[in-house]
Formats: C-alpha cells, sequence, structure tokens
C-alpha cells in the first residue's frame, strides 16, 4: 500500500469521532485499538523474528500497573523504620516509565532466551507471564492485589465539541489510541524495512545461513523483543488511564490468545496482518454478544478462527495480496494477450 | 596463477593445526594440519563421511573443536561466535541448499549485505539522510552482485521458487555480499547440470580476481583439478595428500582412499 493511501486511512479514522456519536460504540473502538496496539506489538515477535510469545500479555499489564502506580503514588514500607514514598507524577510522565520499564522487561526476557528459540522460548514467556501476574497478585502492599488499583486519573483532555463530559473523555482517549497505533506502526514499518528489521527476518527463514553472514542473531531478538515490550507496556498504559482500574486479571492469558489470533488471522510477519486481524476480532465479539450466549459466542469465535487457519494459513493479508496480484496479471495478460514477458515473471508484472 | 601463489605461500590466511574433533565415540577428524595461503583456490576433498563438512563447521564457528586451533589472518578463532567470525571476513555456504526461501532473491541478498552497513536503531527510526542513501546502495550492490552470478533477471522472485542450481549460485552471491576475504565453499556445485557447473567455474574465477581466497570442498573431479591452486585430501579424518592437482592425482594413498571407496567419486 503507497504511503499516500495509508494517510488517507489515518484521516478517515480521525473522523470518526465526528460521526460516532454512540459512547457505546466509541468504548469498543478504543478498546479494539488498545488490542489492535498489542497484536502490533506481538507481531515484530512472532511475525517478523518467528518467535510466539505467549506470556505477550505481561508487557501490556506491566505498562497498565507502572503507569497505575506512577500517577497514583505509592509508599513501601522497606524497613521498620524507613518507608520510601513516591509521590504521585503526571499521567504523562506514568506513560513514559510505563514504556521505558516494559522495554527493559523485553530485554530481560530477550536475554533470558538467548540460547532458546521455538518452544523453549514460548515457555519462558508463558512462565515471564504467571510470575508477573503472581507478584501482582501477592504484592498488597504494591499493588494492592486483587482488591485492584482505583482511580487511575485520566490521560484525557477536553473536547470542545463533545456535549458531555464522558462523551469528551471518550473521544479524547479515542485519539490517544489512534496516535499511539500511528506511531506504533511506523516505528515498527521503519524498523522492519531497514538493514537491522532484514536481520530478524533472517533469523525467523534460516538462523544458521543469518548467522554465516555475520547477523549476531541474539541482538536482533533482544532489539524486536524490547521495541515490541515497549509497544505492548504503551498499549498497557493506555488501556490502565481509560479503564481507570487495573487488577491482576490484566494478565489473563486471554489476552495474549487475543492477540495472538489478530496477528496469526491477519497475517503474521505482514505490516497490515494485525491490523485487519485486529479489527475483524475486535468487532466480531461485539457484534455476536446480542445474539449468542457467552459460552456460545467462543465457541463461535473459536469456529470461525479455525475456519480462517484453515481456509488461509498465512492469514487474510496475504490471501487478499496474492488474489489481487492474480487478478491484475489476468487483467494484463488479456489487454496484451500475445505478451509472455508478463507470465515469465508474474512478481515483476504484479509491481 | 601459480606464480602469484608462490609469492604468497609465506602468509597463510589461513592455518588449522592438529584439529580433531569428536562427537562422543566418533571421531569425525582425528588430527588434521593445513594451511590456505592469501589469493589461493584450495580443494578439500575426500570420500563421503572423511570430515571435510566438520572441518567447515569447526573453522566457521559453529562447532567447537575436540583438540587444536583454527587461525584465521594471524587471530585464534576458537571461542568466537559464527556470525564474529563472518565479521572478521570468513564466510562458509552450506552442503545442504541453504537460502532465506520466503524472501525475494533481492532481499536475499540485501540480508548478506548486512554487515557491510551501519546505522543505530535511532537513526533507522528517524530515517535518517544516511540510512535512506544507504538503503540505495545497498540495492545497487545487490544488483550488481546478482549481475555477477548471473540471477539479475530473477531480482523479483522468491528465493524458495528458483530452480534447484540457481539456488546454489544465489548462495553464493549471499555470501560474497558478506563481504568475505576467504570464502568457504561447501559442495557448491552438487546438483548443477553440466551449464550451471560451467558458469559457476566462470563465477571462481571471478571470484579469485576480487581477490577472494577459497577453499572449495567439491566432488566433481575436473572442476577440483581445474580450479585448484592446491588440493588437500581427508580421509577418515586424516590428512592423506597436500599438492598440486596433478601431483594429487598420481598419488597412491589418494588412488587407493578412492577405489577403497569405489569409482563413484573418482
Ligand atoms: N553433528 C554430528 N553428530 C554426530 N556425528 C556427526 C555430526 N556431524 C558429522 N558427523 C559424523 O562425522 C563424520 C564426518 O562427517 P562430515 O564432516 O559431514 O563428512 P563429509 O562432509 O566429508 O562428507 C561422519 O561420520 C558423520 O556421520
Ligand atoms: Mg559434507
Amino acid at each position: 500500500m503507497s504511503n499516500i493511501s495509508k494517510w488517507v486511512i489515518v484521516l478517515l479514522l480521525a473522523t470518526v469521532p465526528l460521526w460516532v456519536t454512540n459512547q457505546y460504540q466509541l468504548h469498543i473502538l478504543i478498546m479494539m485499538g488498545i488490542f489492535t496496539i498489542g497484536a502490533m506489538s506481538l507481531n515484530l515477535l512472532l511475525g517478523y523474528t518467528g518467535q510466539l510469545s505467549l506470556g505477550h500479555v505481561a508487557f501490556f499489564g506491566i505498562g497498565a500497573y507502572t503507569t497505575s502506580l506512577v500517577s497514583l503514588g505509592f509508599d513501601l514500607k522497606l524497613t521498620e523504620d524507613y518507608t520510601f514514598v513516591f509521590a504521585p507524577k503526571p499521567a504523562w510522565f506514568g506513560v513514559i516509565c510505563a514504556i521505558v520499564v516494559a522495554g527493559l522487561c523485553g530485554w530481560f526476557v530477550g536475554k533470558l532466551s538467548f540460547r532458546v528459540r521455538g518452544a523453549y522460548f514460548v515457555i519462558v514467556t508463558i512462565s515471564f507471564a504467571e510470575v508477573i501476574r503472581l507478584v501482582a497478585l501477592n504484592w498488597v502492599d504494591l499493588t494492592e492485589g486483587p482488591m485492584a488499583l482505583n482511580n487511575i486519573p485520566s490521560l484525557a483532555f477536553t473536547i470542545p465539541w463533545a456535549d458531555s463530559a464522558a462523551l469528551s473523555r471518550r473521544i479524547a482517549n479515542y485519539y490517544l489510541v489512534l496516535a499511539v497505533a500511528v506511531i506504533s506502526s511506523i516505528i515498527i514499518q521503519r524498523l522492519v524495512q531497514s538493514r537491522i528489521g532484514r536481520t530478524m527476518v533472517a533469523l525467523r527463514e534460516n538462523e544458521a545461513l543469518a548467522k554465516s553472514v555475520g547477523v549476531d542473531v541474539t541482538r536482533s531478538l533482544v532489539l524486536a523483543a524490547v521495541v515490541s515490550a515497549a509497544i505492548a507496556g504503551a498499549a498497557g498504559a493506555l488501556y490502565a488511564h481509560y479503564v481507570r482500574i487495573v487488577d491482576p486479571d490484566v494478565f489473563l492469558f486471554i489476552y495474549t490468545v487475543t492477540m495472538v489470533i489478530m496477528v496469526i488471522a491477519g497475517g503474521k510477519g505482514t505490516l497490515a496482518g494485525p491490523l485487519v486481524g485486529g479489527v475483524i476480532f475486535g468487532i466480531l465479539p461485539e457484534l455476536m454478544r446480542g445474539h449468542m450466549l457467552p459460552e456460545v459466542q467462543w465457541i463461535a469465535y473459536g469456529a470461525i478462527m479455525i475456519l480462517i487457519v484453515f481456509f488461509l494459513p498465512e492469514g487474510i493479508v496475504p490471501a487478499v495480496q496474492r488474489w489481487w496480484a492474480g487478478f491484475q496479471r489476468s487483467r494484463q495478460s488479456k489487454m496484451n494477450p500475445h505478451s509472455r514477458a508478463n507470465k515469465a515473471s508474474p512478481r515483476e508484472a504484479a509491481q | 596463477m601459480n606464480a602469484h601463489v608462490t609469492a604468497t605461500q609465506s602468509d597463510p590466511i589461513l592455518t588449522v593445526s592438529n584439529l580433531a574433533v569428536h562427537f562422543g565415540g566418533l571421531v569425525a577428524i582425528s588430527d588434521a594440519s593445513f594451511s590456505v595461503a592469501k589469493g589461493e583456490v584450495v580443494s578439500l576433498i575426500g570420500p563421503n563421511g572423511a570430515g571435510k563438512t566438520t572441518a567447515f563447521n569447526v573453522i566457521s564457528g559453529f562447532l567447537p573443536a575436540t583438540h587444536g586451533e583454527v587461525i584465521y589472518n594471524g587471530r585464534r578463532m576458537g571461542g568466537l561466535k559464527p556470525h564474529e567470525i563472518a565479521d572478521a571476513g570468513l564466510v562458509r555456504t552450506f552442503q545442504k541448499t541453504s537460502v532465506f526461501g520466503n524472501n525475494t532473491v533481492l532481499d536475499n541478498l540485501m540480508i548478506g549485505l548486512h554487515r557491510r552497513g551501519s546505522g543505530s536503531v535511532w537513526e533507522t527510526l528517524l530515517l535518517s539522510p544516511r540510512i535512506r542513501r544507504q538503503e540505495e546502495e545497498f540495492r545497487d550492490e545487490a544488483l550488481q552482485l546478482l549481475e555477477f552470478v548471473g540471477l539479475a533477471h530473477r531480482s523479483a522472485e522468491l528465493a524458495g521458487s528458483l530452480a534447484y542450481g540457481e539456488q546454489r549460485l544465489l548462495e553464493v552471491a549471499v555470501a560474497l555480499a558478506a563481504d568475505p576475504t576467504l570464502l568457504l565453499l561447501d559442495e557448491p556445485a552438487c546438483g548443477m547440470n553440466p551449464t550451471e557447473a560451467m558458469a559457476f567455474r566462470r563465477l571462481l574465477a571471478e571470484i579469485g580476481k576480487r581477490d577472494i581466497t577459497v577453499l572449495l570442498v567439491e566432488h566433481n573431479m575436473r572442476m577440483v583439478m581445474g580450479v585448484s591452486d592446491r588440493v588437500v585430501v581427508l580421509n577418515h579424518g586424516r590428512i592423506i595428500a597436500n599438492g598440486p592437482p596433478a601431483e594429487i592425482q598420481q598419488n597412491p594413498q589418494v588412488i587407493q582412499a578412492y577405489l577403497g571407496h569405489g569409482p563413484k567419486h573418482a
């Protein structure tokens, strides 16, 4: 897709609050956006380096907790007579801390999986997420445990044309999510289309060959983990300031699964894949909600997922790209039936 | 070419001394010493299972040596990781066809060019003019290399969709992209048809002109005798002969080693 059409889409998305004024619908769009950012970050690891992080929600949750603690302030009793007091800081500062802390955790996980790939990487990431969840649940002094962190300040700014404070808050959050999504996708695009990003794909495609031409695969995996975790942390921070309550349930495995489904169904290793997957699997549950019991809904959700993976194993975006290339080719050869050059190099013809 | 070699014989780019590699109880290489001089084309030959690929794996850092050491450009390579060894200019190819199959031929070369570039993550994210220029230079360089190996017309195809012989040429191109001073080729012409094998021999000559030293493992004896300045013969993990091709062809031990394994490889 050309850069111009991308910016047209962004502009269209920016006009959404002008014609969607239903608060519930805006809520769905905001949550969809937050999880789509999560899916985009997961795609960097899963799609480009080929490493499945099944604990991805840990980075999301770490981002949510970090910004909540920084913006609410906390005190920690370190010894009998010394208590460390952290005064509340502005919410935007919390978001920056969330990105940094999540990125550091990504670095840590990347380093931990220094030698391990594939199944072991999956296990390392799941274990990491579980450990973090247990910390959030049991370190009650800091996290309030299952009682949750409440009244997290909102990041929202006032929207002049909104008729109520509640609507204004939703619209502001919508724009924040859109802005973070755009920045994240620019970061990911520039990274994967660079010399550095090509080393990530090389690691996925053929690790031995990558090493033999001088690619430091560990470094490239760690970098992907840091960027991926930092973006997931940003998504988590947006979530915290939007719903304004964070409890250990943000670490639920089902959230990771949702992001994995978005990436795989949309098309892993493509820039548009997680966006398409995010939109479909962000809206689908809402469309089904009115018509089905929750249990039936999950089954339907699973069935759709299986159908997509079965019929479009690479995901929706690569399938559409292929179909489009085939369509262009057949149109060209119809217009130009004697030209054999088109058939000889279909990929060149498609460009 | 031989005159040039004698002039530089005293100047080895690669020295393998008393190398031994054991896999548990199996001795793949028992005691091997040889060296390669700058600018030479040296062939490492021997029957299947002689330990040639194992030697390559050790030299390129994919496998630790049990004993002995590898010195490249005066530096000990023991303990270095494969990418560090490649960074020093020692690049190998694989016996089993090995390309980035789901990437285009051009992208394969762009990955191979990786170590020629530079640029921090921040510079990359900001897409600085220098990074843009570097990308363009990479693209030009990649196309030139494809021209060089005769695959320019395939640049937009997926590497995995190329014919077998073309993939083998692509592997050499990817290795060349990494800017080697010493190139280790493991049976590069295996599976090529006669036309492709001829093209490959021309390519080897061109590689020599670029001042790249070559250590070649190859079963096609006509090619070995045609391109090599020197031939090292490995049998059962031991070096049994080391000399110019004409001498090797007459060596009774070499003939014995090959006949002992049937005439197939001779
Ligand atoms: N990773 C390994 N583990 C165990 N044995 C190996 C391994 N690699 C090679 N070998 C054994 O070492 C010997 C030499 O193999 P190799 O170096 O591949 O021979 P060549 O390349 O000369 O045909 C063979 O007997 C082979 O089975
Ligand atoms: Mg071999």
